[in-house]
Formats: structure tokens, C-alpha cells, sequence
């Protein structure tokens, strides 16, 4: 019997096994040590946090394949790193080096502004960023095996992860209620593939797996998301930026776990020092939110 | 019956829903006291390092090693290694199984795959004959099987990947990830 690799079911399992987690943005070998000792169920390998592209402006782009290799050789958890909206080379380099998930991420600046990549021609799986139904689904329409809401990377503000996580679930509900003759007309609306759109009424949920990301700073923050309904947390600034990194980041994994338990959630959240300072999204221009990239 | 999936990180949900396809009732583990009353317990998939850390901060290692010297116990990838005795690494094990393991010893994950086993004991458990559909994630090899741990299957190579050691079952693949709920039956044939 011969092996294959690279199906849809490999693609959309390594995202199964990341379920119940939080995956933490990490900018060198020794930051994602520590977050694999806090219990990061894996890593997302990038040179600047959100935070810090938000400061610094300019194009941020993929990586360096060799700082990325160096945190690879550093942990035993599975290691993403990002990718520009678009930009396929970058995706085959990212690949050849091995990473285990790519990132095709709008906190990058975007390299093409109509086109996502085409996912499916990778054996790498991929993740991609939504705010609504109908992203999520053209992205898993082009291969991507595991779909973040986006919220609003690097401001440590929750309002807009909320908001997109809400957004996503409220229309998964609204479409089980639907009837069949309906999800044409749901589908031109929404601008989601039709036959994805059937799945999602069928099963009740995405078809594959959804972490919510952008904003996240604290444990309360990680399980009001899981509460809301998604598999997992990705936590960017949220960690690093904050005073007691190692101490924030074992609590917020404590949280993703114990996220119904109150009392558990009350424990882990005290003396975690400074939060990361944040930014309010609702006063922010909308030419600095990076979730409007992606289409 | 009612079986137990550790809920602490990992693809736990994917478990319940195969033990209640099968008509098993389910329990989600996170805390000690949720032991109770259970007559067997998945690990799941996911990573080890991860729920092996939750099982220490919460009180788990005990009562989880109290609880697999009495009843049926699966680990599924990440649930096998946090089983076995021997990882050639430094972190948190049960150690109820005498068997060594190697983790992603087939690579990363452009290198997980899929292939089909012949597991002579789950086909006659089951009465069935074709074979098993068999998933690997980043997924650890058993190495070697000590005492009273047999090997349940290898593949054609004869890399082990998957024992059992009386109540207790390792696999190094996924059934929960599957549509074939063999080994899920075999299992709580195990537990009663």
C-alpha cells in the first residue's frame, strides 16, 4: 500500500490536533522556548509582532528563512510563519523550508490586491483570516485548511475579534435554520461558494477548524472567545509586549482550557503584571486596520 | 459504559463524537474529580508538551496513573507518547506503558500521511476483514515494546505504530480523524 501525503485530511488535521490550544507569535528561539514551556500548542515564527509593524511602518514582508529554521530547530511544536496576502513565491519558500502551516495574512502588507493564493496547490496546509462567512469560505474555496477570524492584530483590543467571531457564528446559525432553496440566494449575497455554503448548513459548523485572532491579551479575553464558540486562540503582541510574558502566556493556555470554570479563570488571572498598553480600535482610521486587507 | 476523553488540549471533541456514533456515553476530563465513575479514558491527539503541562498544573499525573492500572486506557499521538515510558526527551509522562517512542519521526508536517494497515487483532475483534485506514500527523513511532507490550501493528518497514499492553492501547495514528469506527469498538471492548 502506498502513502499519500499532503490530502485534505492531513491539512485539516494537523489544525485538529492545534484545537483547545493557543498559538503564540514568537520573534526569535528563545521566545518561542518560552512559549512552548507555557504550553503553546505551537508557534507562529514572524521578525516583528503586530504591535511593532504597526509602530513601524513601512512593507512587511515574509520573514528570513534562516530565523525561521532557527526557531524550528528550537521547539518540538509545530511552527507557522506568514506570508503576503497573494505572494505564492513566498508560500513556496516558506514550504521548502518546512514549515508546518503557512499564514497567508492581511497583518503583512498585501502583494496582490485581487487574488488570494491558490491554497490547494500546496502540501503545506494553510490558514487564512475572515471577518465574515463569505471570506472564510472563499478562503477554504482556495485550499485553506484552518480559518482565523481576524480581529484587529497588534492592538491588544478585543472588540474587533468579538466582532468578527460573532459575525461568522451568528451566520452559521442563521443558515441552519435555513431551507435548502435558500442558500443560492445566501451564497450570491455572501459571495461563498455554493457547495461550501451546503457543508456548513450540513455540518453546523465550519468545515474546518476556526481560532479566533486580533486582540487577544488576556486569559479573560482567550476564553471570552472560546465561549463565543472557537476551536482555539491565536495570541500575537498579546504575550510579549506584556511585562510578565512567560506568566501571561501559561495563564492564557490555562484559560483555552478551563474557559467555562470561572473560578479557574479568576486564579490564573491574577498578578500577571502589565498588559501589553493596546490601542482602541473604534478611534483608530480605517487606513491603519489591517483587517480590511483580504478579498 | 462510559468512557472519558482528556479535555485539555487536542482533538477530544473528534473522540466523543466516534464513542457516540457507537452509542457510548462520553465525558469530558479536565480535572481530577471528573474521573469518577468512568470505565475508560482517550487521550487524544493534540501535543504532548501542551496537555502534559496542563495534567501537572491541574493534579492530574496521580490520579491518571491511579486510574490507567485499573482501567482501559487509549492514546491516540500525542496520547501515546504522553503513555509511554520513554520519550529520550524531558517532559510529563504517565509511564503506564513499557514501550519506547520516538516523536515526529517521520518528519514535519509536509511529510504526514495517510496509508492503509492490516491489524490481524482489530479485524478479528470486529469480524471484519479489510484494512485499516490509517492517518499520521507529525506522528511518533514506537521505537520498541518492552515487557508485557506487543505489537498490534507495524508498517510494511516494521516501524511499529501502534501496542497494546493488556487494557492499554497506543496508537500513533488517528482513528478519530477517520469515518471507520473499528478501533474505537475494539476500545471499549477493552474497557468493559
Amino acid at each position: 500500500m502506498e502513502s499519500k501525503t499532503g490530502t485534505w485530511t492531513e491539512k485539516k488535521g494537523l489544525a485538529q490536533m492545534l484545537k483547545g490550544g493557543v498559538i503564540m507569535d514568537v520573534v526569535n528561539a528563545e521566545q518561542a522556548r518560552i512559549a512552548e514551556e507555557a504550553g503553546a500548542c505551537a508557534v507562529m515564527a514572524l521578525e516583528r509582532v503586530p504591535a511593532d509593524i504597526r509602530a513601524d511602518g513601512g512593507v512587511a514582508r515574509m520573514s528570513d528563512p534562516d530565523m525561521i529554521l532557527k526557531i524550528m530547530d528550537a521547539v518540538s511544536i509545530p511552527v507557522m510563519a506568514k506570508c503576503r496576502i497573494g505572494h505564492f513565491v513566498e508560500a513556496q519558500i516558506l514550504e521548502a523550508i518546512g514549515v508546518d502551516y503557512i499564514d497567508e495574512s492581511e497583518v503583512l502588507t498585501p502583494a496582490d490586491e485581487e487574488h488570494h493564493i491558490l491554497k490547494h496547490n500546496f502540501k503545506v496546509p494553510f490558514v487564512c483570516g475572515c471577518r465574515n462567512i463569505g471570506e472564510a469560505l472563499r478562503r477554504i474555496g482556495e485550499g485553506a485548511a484552518m480559518i482565523r477570524t481576524k480581529g484587529e492584530a497588534g492592538t491588544g483590543d478585543v472588540v474587533e475579534a468579538v466582532r468578527h467571531a460573532r459575525t461568522v457564528i451568528g451566520a452559521i446559525r442563521q443558515l441552519q435554520g435555513m431551507g435548502d432553496e435558500e442558500l443560492m440566494t445566501f451564497a450570491k449575497n455572501n459571495g461563498a461558494p455554493y457547495e461550501l455554503v451546503r457543508e456548513v448548513k450540513t455540518l453546523g459548523r465550519m468545515p474546518v477548524v476556526n481560532f479566533a485572532a486580533g486582540g487577544v491579551a488576556t486569559p479573560a479575553d482567550a476564553a471570552l472567545m472560546m465561549q463565543l464558540g472557537v476551536d482555539g486562540v491565536f495570541v500575537g503582541s498579546g504575550i510579549f509586549k506584556s511585562g510578565d510574558p512567560s506568566r501571561r502566556a501559561a495563564a492564557i493556555v490555562k484559560a483555552v482550557t478551563h474557559y467555562q470554570d470561572a473560578s479557574i479563570l479568576a486564579e490564573v488571572s491574577k498578578n500577571l503584571g502589565e498588559a501589553m498598553v493596546g490601542r482602541n480600535t473604534s478611534q483608530m482610521p480605517e487606513a491603519e486596520k489591517m483587517a480590511g486587507r483580504g478579498w | 459504559m462510559k468512557i472519558g476523553v482528556l479535555a485539555l488540549q487536542g482533538d477530544f471533541a473528534e473522540h466523543i463524537s466516534m464513542l457516540k456514533r457507537i452509542g457510548v456515553n462520553t465525558v469530558e476530563v479536565r480535572l481530577p474529580e471528573h474521573l469518577n465513575f468512568l470505565d475508560g479514558l482517550i487521550i487524544p491527539g493534540g501535543e504532548s508538551t501542551t496537555i502534559g503541562k496542563l495534567a501537572v498544573a491541574y493534579g492530574l499525573m496521580e490520579p491518571l496513573k491511579e486510574f490507567g492500572r485499573q482501567h482501559a486506557m487509549w492514546g491516540t499521538c500525542a496520547g501515546a507518547i504522553f503513555l509511554s515510558k520513554d520519550v529520550s526527551r524531558e517532559q510529563p509522562l504517565l509511564g503506564l506503558m513499557d514501550i519506547k517512542v520516538q516523536r515526529n519521526a517521520f518528519g514535519r508536517q509536509v511529510d504526514s500521511f495517510e496509508t492503509d494497515l492490516e491489524i490481524d487483532e482489530l479485524m478479528k475483534a470486529t469480524g471484519t476483514e479489510h484494512p485499516y485506514h490509517a492517518v499520521f500527523i507529525r506522528a511518533p513511532l514506537i521505537e520498541s515494546v518492552h515487557g508485557d507490550a506487543k505489537i498490534l501493528s507495524a508498517l510494511e518497514d516494521g516501524r511499529i505504530v501502534a501496542a497494546q499492553e493488556g487494557h492499554l492501547l497506543a496508537t500513533s495514528f488517528h482513528p478519530e480523524l477517520t469515518n471507520d469506527t473499528r478501533f474505537h469498538e475494539y476500545f471499549v471492548s477493552l474497557a468493559s
